[in-house]
């Protein structure tokens, strides 16, 4: 043990090998990738403090604006948005995580018990689909649907003498739709997680609960749920420090951007992406800077629930 | 005892009756066409005659059919000839790129002996825990990198993701016996060569998994040319149909080169049907190759899934 420390101290005096040169060679694109890319927005942060000028070279208006402080916050949180994004984006997060964790897994277990195993194939690859459409193509999909005058839903209705509706004037439907497209792009990703791990359950303990006369709903309880646990709590865990973070292409395209649909529909990445588009850079800013600085408290604290309870699926 | 040879345990023992196995199925069966009725409800709207459309409405079955808007399509060609060329370019380039800048990095910090490991890992580990956001990315990106109207804007941004990093380094290290590199490194080849002819060859699993996620990623995305391009030259297939979406005669508005009159072509242009026209185009190609890789999907999606 005493060794240790003086071998190490050793190791570090080593002169730079030619190795480590071509493997810093190696690594050079990729890491100016991220200074760029990464880094370099990390410390144009400060615009949130700044009264930030659009024209003009970046630098020099980065490092001219004048400081204001937390005037940008200030003025963030007095507006009538700031209740508004905070209810959306935490709201719609804690439903999705509900229906995120409790459908797959339902599904997963019970595509897990169909006879066919080429019907349970076809039925997976089938509702897999909607995970590979962008949200662009999505939104053209909902417009078949929710058209005034031409969508089918209101066709529909008017086959059954109701009057049509005009889905995107109307807030009251929305919370609903957005639920249910998000439960419909992300059903067949989430089935296929959970269902990955049941069949890598053992088989031997099904066989051990046949004998003992188990039936399938005990099997189930008994035996899939709790093998399953660990993976329903990481997915839970996961989901939980992303929760500032919204799917921007949910909000604002399948939505068509509504102003109707402004209460229903706006979280933190729609306000930030229309103000950074009207040029209201410094509620922006300040936005955007509260994400970023809540969205890494949340994923360190997810991170480090995640180690109490399973150390190797930690991230750090 | 049927003669299949079953995979999982549920199969072998937990056998549900006849009656629960049809309730399954048809509740599966109606979940499966539930996501997938509504994209072929968009191949028919693509297929049915304008003016059925405009009279009677959308329709889930193409009423009154006609190669109408697709043949607009290709008449009237540059537009969306050069949106798809800009989508196949940008996942081409997109995906070559993105694997090479993963994978070299994830080799170079798999290697235990190396002297900078511990720095570049953290270099690869802390934006997956904090990030600029979207404004400060926006102006680094538009102003600084002049990346604002330029075909690298739909490339650089989304090459890279640390997380595929991990993965890669995480394959790496497992799966790659360190006598190989020692042999190699005895017989005198440098670290480069190493990496681009022993390592990546003997990695095809991680190549195809990271490769097929980016490759679906760049065909699917909007945002980047939402952000930065105002230029149509450049729209992709995504972008073109986002501004569709918003304005009908868009494709016809940016037609005027052909020589036509823009207002004729307004006027004879199947707006609503060259719509969904453009989103068919974009699905087709997703549609058709997903369920061959979705193999690969699954083992990279459980992996992200267990080792988040």
């Amino acid at each position: 043990m005493s060794a240790k420390p003086e071998q190490l101290k050793r190791r570090k005096r080593f002169t730079w090998r030619k190795q480590d040169f071509e493997l810093t060679l190696l690594a050079i694109p990729t890491t100016i990738w991220y200074i760029l890319f990464c880094y370099l927005p990390m410390f144009g942060i400060i615009i949130a403090f700044k009264q930030f000028k659009i024209s003009g070279g970046f630098i020099s208006n980065v490092v001219n604006s004048p400081w204001v402080g937390f005037k940008n916050f200030e003025f963030l949180f007095k507006s009538n948005d700031a209740w508004i994004i905070i209810r959306n984006t935490i709201g719609y997060n804690i439903i999705f995580i509900i229906t995120g964790i409790v459908l797959p897994v339902l599904f997963a277990i019970m595509i897990g018990l169909l006879h066919n195993r080429k019907a349970s194939k076809v039925y997976q690859t089938m509702m897999f689909l909607p995970y590979f459409l962008s949200w662009v193509v999505i939104s053209a999909v909902g417009w078949a649907f929710f058209s005034f005058d031409k969508g089918i839903l209101n066709q529909f209705l008017g086959n059954i003498g109701h009057d049509p509706v005009n889905w995107y004037m109307q807030p009251e439907y929305w919370p609903y739709i957005l639920v249910l497209l998000n439960i419909w792009k992300g059903i067949g990703y989430g089935m296929i997680i959970y269902l990955a791990t049941i069949t890598a359950i053992d088989s031997s303990y099904y066989e051990a609960a046949v004998i003992d006369g188990a039936s399938i709903w005990q099997q189930t309880r008994f035996i899939t749920l709790p093998l399953l646990k660990l993976v329903i709590v990481m997915m839970f865990i996961l989901s939980v420090g992303r929760i500032f973070y919204t799917d921007f292409g949910l909000f604002f395209q399948v939505t068509r951007d509504s102003n109707s649909l402004y209460n229903v529909a706006t979280t933190v990445d729609v306000l930030v992406y229309k103000q950074l588009k009207s040029a209201t850079i410094g509620m922006a800013s300040a936005a955007a800077f509260v994400q970023s600085v809540l969205g890494c408290i949340t994923i360190l604290s997810a991170n480090w629930i995640v180690k109490k309870i399973d150390p190797d699926s930690a991230m750090i | 005892m049927a003669t299949k040879t079953y995979e999982s345990g549920l199969d072998k023992f937990n056998r549900t009756s006849k009656g629960i196995n049809i309730l399954f199925n048809s509740i599966f069966l109606v979940i499966a066409l539930a996501c997938v009725v509504p994209v072929i409800v968009v191949l028919s709207i693509s297929l049915t005659n304008e003016s059925y459309i405009r009279d009677v409405g959308y329709s889930i079955f193409p009423a009154d059919f006609s190669f109408e808007a697709y043949s607009f399509i290709a008449k009237q060609g540059t537009m969306i000839l050069r949106a798809l060329g800009t989508s196949t370019l940008v996942t081409v380039v997109g995906t070559v790129l993105g694997v090479l800048l993963t994978t070299s990095m994830g080799y170079v910090i798999s290697r235990p002996s190396y002297k900078l490991k511990s720095f570049l890992t953290w270099i690869v580990f802390i934006p997956m825990v904090f990030n600029g956001g979207l404004v400060s990315s926006y102006f680094i990106n538009a102003n600084l990198l002049g990346l604002k109207d330029s075909f690298w804007a739909l490339i650089l941004p989304l090459a890279v993701s640390s997380f595929n990093v991990i993965i890669c380094k995480t394959f790496f290290t497992s799966t790659i016996p360190d006598g190989v590199i020692e042999s190699a490194e005895i017989d005198g080849a440098n670290q480069i060569r190493i990496f681009f002819s022993i390592i990546l060859p003997i990695s095809l699993p991680v190549l195809a998994t990271i490769g097929l996620f980016l490759c679906f990623s760049y065909w699917n995305d909007w945002f980047q040319s939402m952000l930065y391009i105002d230029n149509p030259n450049l729209y992709s297939l995504q972008a073109l149909l986002n501004n569709l979406m918003t304005n009908a005669d868009a494709l016809a508005r940016n037609a005027s080169s052909m020589g036509v009159s823009s207002a004729e072509l307004i006027a004879k242009m199947p707006k609503e049907s060259a719509r969904m026209a453009v989103a068919i185009l974009i699905i087709l190609p997703v549609a058709c190759a997903y369920p061959f890789f979705q193999r690969y999907f699954i083992s990279g999606l459980t992996v992200g899934a267990v080792k988040g």
